[in-house]
């Protein structure tokens, strides 16, 4: 098989299998990035999503390439999720010209249009309606997409949002408007910067139909995720969905999370949503116990050699400084 | 809107009302509400949703009832829609254009009388430019509908009332990028934007010198080579401004010219601008905030004179 994004998508839809190789992929990427930073060979920042795997694979496997997904600068996971590919996604995060803006983007800037992933945003909130004029345009043209917005709980309290759920809304539109909620905005958890802890509430203010969802459940997220589409296609309107997930890491680069109560990310971790998915597997028996290590290893070893190669090679020459600034 | 479908219209009471100003009577009618749309009072809110729109196939036209309540949408408009190409790699194109009234001398105080164009500066992914009479009001706007990049265009409300006979089609195009020359002249050369053109059109009229005048009509980018050649020849510049005195954009224009023509100059460029100061509601004051032709000729008489650049009105009563 080719490993075009398109076919990278096609192949986490209804597989099981695939999408816990793609969680895996996720989670091992993530690491790579991680190492690749503390050893000072990745500049800038990064925003690690390790442990909301199974929210973005969900997601990917729930649309159709022709649909759009804005999310934020936490974003390597949907990236690939949605089908870009590890030497894309890692050339853009190293600065190599093989990156998606040729490397003069970096971790928070990703896109891949052929798999309907818009530009990641590096400005909280600002995705939202954004993915509500893409629906309007769904909408005029009749295309039957959906734009689907991903973004973190600390966007739940910035005008963007609440700009661009009620206008999706009042115009009915197939929006979707996905919140990870991590717990935490940056540094802060929830409770101390925000009135409500189910941020679906909010949704409820727009009159918005709206799901919480176990976001470590990829089952779960596919099926609400589904019926969102569904809404959206039909002409029934935008849907929220809270997803509730923990990120493992820190909000950013320099952030190690001392804040964190003890013991939560532990209980986090035990439901895991790679171990839950791979227990549900091997309960079916379509996995053996043996399964996901030997996976793990695989995944890792291919991520490596793509690592290795994207080491060597080639950055943006200095015409790059001013290209793709205005169209003609 | 005729020409192309994909051309949409959204903006506060612009549908159902025609619009504050009166720009959009009829379209509602003659487009539906699919094309001509009301907007929640949310700029931050349709700007993205237009730039949404933009990137996926519409040519949405905003409009922004005072130029002011950009302040909530630029976040959308600078960091969001003005980057959309860059950070797609060149795959996406913004066909965004935004509409917004501008400028003192009618009455609506501090917060919805200024020309703010110098929000606009450094911020390469986007065009601006300010209309200054019914054709380039018509022929700017067309010229923006029809880029494939976000345009600003600003319309002095001062010049709402004008009237005069319009060019059509495509001849009445006004291209982006390209200052006009207004009148040839061979001892000065003055540029004005929006609302100062037609101040500096009657000002040359008792300006005791042979004056070039020339309508920048758009900032960024500007023309530099039309106002460089002119310079060249001239030997004197002034630029003429609605703005406050500080950061506006004629520092840009005398700065480049300057550097480029130090050894043609007969004199030191200026600028005449209105004060540092805040935008007063009182008439007689705001009269005076503003430059008025009288003001504009005296200073130019002057500069032609003593070939330096005269004081300010306000020079002796700012604290």
């Amino acid at each position: 098989m080719s490993n075009s994004p398109k076919d990278r998508r096609a192949s986490i839809k209804n597989d099981q299998v695939e999408q816990l190789k793609r969680m895996i992929e996720i989670r091992e990427f993530e690491e790579i990035c991680f190492n690749l930073f503390a050893e000072g060979l990745i500049r800038g920042t990064t925003h690690l999503c390790n442990g909301q795997e199974a929210v973005a694979v969900g997601i990917a496997s729930s649309l159709e390439v022709t649909d759009y997904v804005m999310c934020t600068y936490r974003g390597h996971g949907h990236a690939l999720a949605l089908g870009m590919t590890p030497e894309k996604v890692l050339s853009e995060i190293m600065g190599k010209s093989g990156g998606s803006m040729f490397g003069l983007g970096g971790s928070m800037h990703l896109s891949d249009l052929s798999v309907g992933l818009l530009p990641t945003s590096a400005i909280v909130g600002a995705g939202i309606p954004i993915a509500t004029g893409v629906a309007k345009s769904a909408q005029y043209k009749k295309t039957g997409a959906v734009a689907v917005s991903i973004f973190g709980d600390g966007a739940a309290n910035i005008g963007a949002f609440h700009e661009g759920l009620n206008i999706a809304k009042v115009l009915n539109l197939p929006a979707i408007f996905i919140c990870e909620n991590n717990l935490y905005g940056e540094y802060s958890p929830l409770a101390s910067t925000t009135s409500v802890l189910d941020l679906a509430t909010r949704a409820k203010s727009y009159d918005m139909r709206n799901y919480i969802v176990d976001g470590q459940e990829i089952e779960e997220v596919i099926e609400k995720v589904g019926e969102a589409v569904n809404f959206a296609r039909n002409g029934e309107g935008p849907t929220f969905i809270e997803m509730k997930t923990y990120r493992y890491s820190g909000h950013s680069r320099s952030d190690l999370a001392a804040y964190r109560p003890d013991g939560e990310l532990e209980a986090w971790m035990e439901r895991d949503p790679i171990k839950l998915l791979n227990n549900a597997l091997v309960s079916k028996k379509t996995l053996t116990a043996k399964d996901l290590d030997k996976i793990t290893k695989e995944t890792n070893e291919k991520l490596n050699s793509v690592k290795e190669k994207v080491e060597k090679s080639s950055e943006p020459t200095l015409d790059y400084l001013f290209k793709n600034i205005y169209s003609e | 809107m005729n020409e192309n479908s994909d051309v949409i219209l959204m903006g506060e009471d612009i549908a159902a009302a025609g619009g504050p100003w009166k720009t959009s009577e009829g379209l509602l009618d003659k487009f539906g509400s699919e094309r001509v749309m009301d907007t929640p009072i949310a700029e931050m809110g349709f700007m993205g949703m237009a730039l949404g729109a933009a990137c996926t196939g519409l040519r949405p036209v905003v409009e922004i009832m005072f130029v002011e309540f950009l302040g909530v949408a630029i976040d959308q408009l600078s960091t969001e829609a003005a980057k959309f190409r860059y950070l797609s790699g060149g795959e996406l194109s913004v066909p965004l254009v935004v509409r917004a009234t501008t400028g003192a001398g009618l009455g609506f105080g501090a917060q919805h009388s200024q020309t703010l164009e110098s929000w606009f500066y450094q911020t390469p992914g986007l065009k601006l430019a300010v209309v200054s009479n019914p054709q380039s009001a018509y022929g700017l706007l067309r010229s923006a509908i029809n880029d494939n990049n976000p345009v600003v265009v600003l319309e002095p409300r001062s010049l709402f009332a004008n009237r005069e006979e319009l060019i059509r089609g495509e001849e009445g195009f006004v291209p982006l990028g390209k200052a006009k020359i207004i009148n040839e002249g061979d001892d000065v050369t003055i540029v004005g934007l929006g609302s100062t053109v037609e101040s500096i059109k009657k000002a040359s009229q008792e300006i005791d010198a042979s004056s070039e005048l020339i309508d920048l009509l758009t900032l960024i980018p500007w023309d530099k080579e039309a106002i460089v050649e002119s310079v060249r020849k001239t030997g004197r510049l002034v630029t003429v401004e609605e703005n406050p005195f500080s950061g506006g954009w004629g520092s840009e224009i005398i700065a480049y010219v300057t550097s480029k023509c130090y050894k043609e100059l007969k004199a030191p460029p200026f600028r005449i601008t209105a004060p540092d100061t805040l935008i007063p509601f009182n008439e007689a004051l705001e009269k005076k905030y503003l430059p008025s032709v009288e003001y504009i000729k005296e200073s130019i008489n002057k500069y032609i004179i003593t070939n330096e650049a005269p004081p300010s009105w306000w020079e002796e009563l700012e604290v």
